[in-house]
């Protein structure tokens, strides 16, 4: 459980975060979700400790992350693979953050194991490749068996086997009843992973709800059906407050409505589908409608921008 | 690239519960292992112990055989102990500024500082282990080098027939207090690079503290030179040396002008202390 409440955190003149409140709730991965430079990283350092907010308040387990008595055993976060000590080996490096917390010496064998390491434990970390780095980062989070995980961009240069295994292992952390908290600039990133999002632009709240949610109340989203009876379909549909249109191919696009809820509608009127998605093209449009306005570093494109800003989130 | 993928559902064990609250003795573990396993520490702490020592030797043989060929005159004020601990105690306080200054920058450097400071959060104690771990790692490497190298050169210097012993008056203060003051200078590194966490400015800065400065002193006019040269904190080096002539009249006896150095340490300690809590890491 993390709460954060009013949390402002000014740069010089450069605001970075501003006013921002939310709760972390456990046994789900909530996605904190924004442009490059929406505060993500500075919100997460706030949590930390790292950086002193201007205003508000952070609680961590019910307290400031300060006072924990074992800082490790209630979380683990990896913010930057890459802030470590190249010199050190990578069991040194898992040693010396163990020891801190008077963590057993085994765990940090066995931490090594879970993510790999084994082989290259007394090599330095300084050749470690990136996705090397950040399963060393990953090893460290889980040192402390931490009920609450934090992970600031961490699909971020893997390769594709890497990424499904943060995402496995985020999910199942979830899966145990611990808090996770992931940070992405990428949509597609929290699609397959996130059950709550947390939407930030320049430093503000824009959206706080479910990845559902999200995706019904997005004027973009859309869900992709294929059935023998389109015609039953595009009315139910309809009727249920949504709406289809036949494509080309015969297949319906429907709007205003989730995948679940279009299956629920199907169900309930016995109509018989043959496909059932969601516009993956279509969430990551929600997600750039939702935050145009708060992109702070922007290629000027000869395109006109969505008029339209987070309808209905 | 790691050769193994844990399958999403193997998990650590969980850890048996636990009392009491992470402090000061798990970080002075945990610094001790950050220093001894980094290379760094390794090669400018045998730089001082071999350099130290070896040059120190040289310095005495070279003593030794002059000696006989200039007469003598040159008994009076001979300080067979200073002669033996100056190489260590100037290239002491170099190599141990250096790491003192790395122990410090090298976290912010490297960006550890952000792994080690969500590990423990509570910062003063992370300072404080820290500071703790090296001073005492440094002051065993030092007075293990000087005693080495006394006994060294003294042994080299036996020929002149002034060689000292341990039961000499000030020679055990000589060689204790040079081990105390170069371990000093070090955390005087330590605390400036709290404050200016940079490896290269805080280098410079100790540079311009314990040899610029003393030499802009120099050129000022004779009693301007006297009365600031025993405020400077580089001054207590050669007046511990010193066995037979306190050092120069215008500086403190050996204990005091060392108290000089400890006393700016301790401020720029407890800046670097306010400033390591109080700053974004």
């Amino acid at each position: 459980m993390i709460e954060v409440r009013g949390l402002t955190k000014r740069y010089g003149e450069k605001i970075a975060v501003n006013d921002l409140s939310f709760s972390i709730e456990p046994g789900k991965v909530t996605g904190f979700l924004g442009p490059n430079g929406a505060g993500k990283t500075t919100t997460m350092r706030c949590i930390l400790g790292l950086d002193y907010p201007d205003a508000g308040t952070i609680s961590v387990a019910g307290m400031p992350f300060q006072d924990l008595a074992y800082p490790m055993r209630e979380v683990g976060a990896l913010l930057d693979p890459k802030a470590v000590h190249g010199g050190r080996s990578a069991y040194n490096h898992l040693l010396c953050l163990a020891q801190t917390n008077n963590l057993p010496r085994r765990r940090v064998d066995e931490a090594l194991e879970l993510v790999g390491l084994t082989e290259v434990a007394r090599k330095r970390s300084k050749g470690f490749s990136l996705g090397m780095s950040q399963r060393l980062g990953i090893a460290a989070t889980l040192l402390g068996d931490p009920r609450i995980l934090m992970f600031d961009e961490p699909v971020n240069g893997l390769d594709p086997e890497g990424i499904l295994w943060i995402r496995n292992l985020m999910k199942a952390l979830a899966a145990e009843g611990r808090t996770v908290f992931v940070s992405s600039h990428l949509m597609s990133e929290m699609e397959y992973t996130a059950d709550h999002l947390i939407v930030v632009g320049r430093g503000k709240l824009i959206a706080d709800c479910s990845m559902n949610e999200f995706i019904a109340g997005s004027s973009g989203a859309a869900v992709r059906v294929r059935t023998p009876s389109p015609d039953e379909l595009t009315t139910a549909v309809a009727a249920a407050g949504g709406s289809a249109t036949v494509g080309t191919d015969g297949a319906l696009t429907v709007q205003g409505m989730t995948a679940d809820k279009v299956g629920d509608v199907a169900f309930d009127k016995g109509i018989r589908l043959h496909e059932l998605t969601t516009l993956r093209a279509s969430l990551e449009e929600a997600f750039m409608e939702l935050t145009a306005d708060s992109v702070e570093y922007r290629a000027e494109v000869p395109v006109a921008a969505p008029a339209t800003v987070g309808s209905g989130v | 690239m790691a050769t193994t993928t844990a399958a999403p559902g193997a998990r650590l064990a969980a850890l048996p519960p636990v009392s009491g609250r992470a402090g000061l003795t798990g970080a002075i573990r945990s610094e001790w292992t950050k220093i001894r396993s980094v290379r760094s520490t390794y090669w400018t702490l045998a730089v001082l112990v071999i350099v130290g020592i070896g040059l120190s030797a040289a310095i005495c043989a070279a003593t030794a055989s002059n000696f006989t060929h200039i007469g003598a005159g040159q008994d009076l004020g001979f300080d067979a102990t200073s002669r033996s601990l100056t190489a260590f105690v100037e290239l002491g306080q170099l190599v141990l500024m250096v790491l003192g200054a790395l122990v410090m920058t090298a976290e912010y450097s490297t960006g550890m500082i952000r792994t080690s400071l969500a590990s423990q959060p509570r910062r003063g104690t992370v300072y404080l282990a820290k500071g703790i771990v090296f001073a005492v790692m440094a002051l065993v490497v030092s007075l293990v080098t000087s005693f080495i190298a006394f006994f060294v050169g003294q042994l080299l210097l036996h020929s002149t027939g002034h060689s000292a012993t341990l039961s000499d008056p000030n020679v055990l203060r000589a060689i204790v207090g040079s081990a105390l003051y170069v371990t000093v200078i070090g955390l005087l590194a330590y605390a400036v690079g709290a404050i200016i966490r940079h490896t290269a400015g805080t280098i410079a800065a100790m540079v311009g503290i314990l040899f610029i400065l003393p030499l802009i002193v120099e050129v000022l006019p004779a009693s301007w030179t006297n009365d600031i040269g025993r405020w400077l904190p580089g001054s207590a080096g050669q007046v511990l040396l010193a066995t037979v002539n306190q050092g120069g009249t215008n500086l403190f006896s050996a204990w005091p002008q060392f108290a000089v150095t400890v006393g700016y340490t301790a401020i720029l300690l407890i800046v670097g202390a306010i400033l390591f809590r109080k700053r974004d890491a």
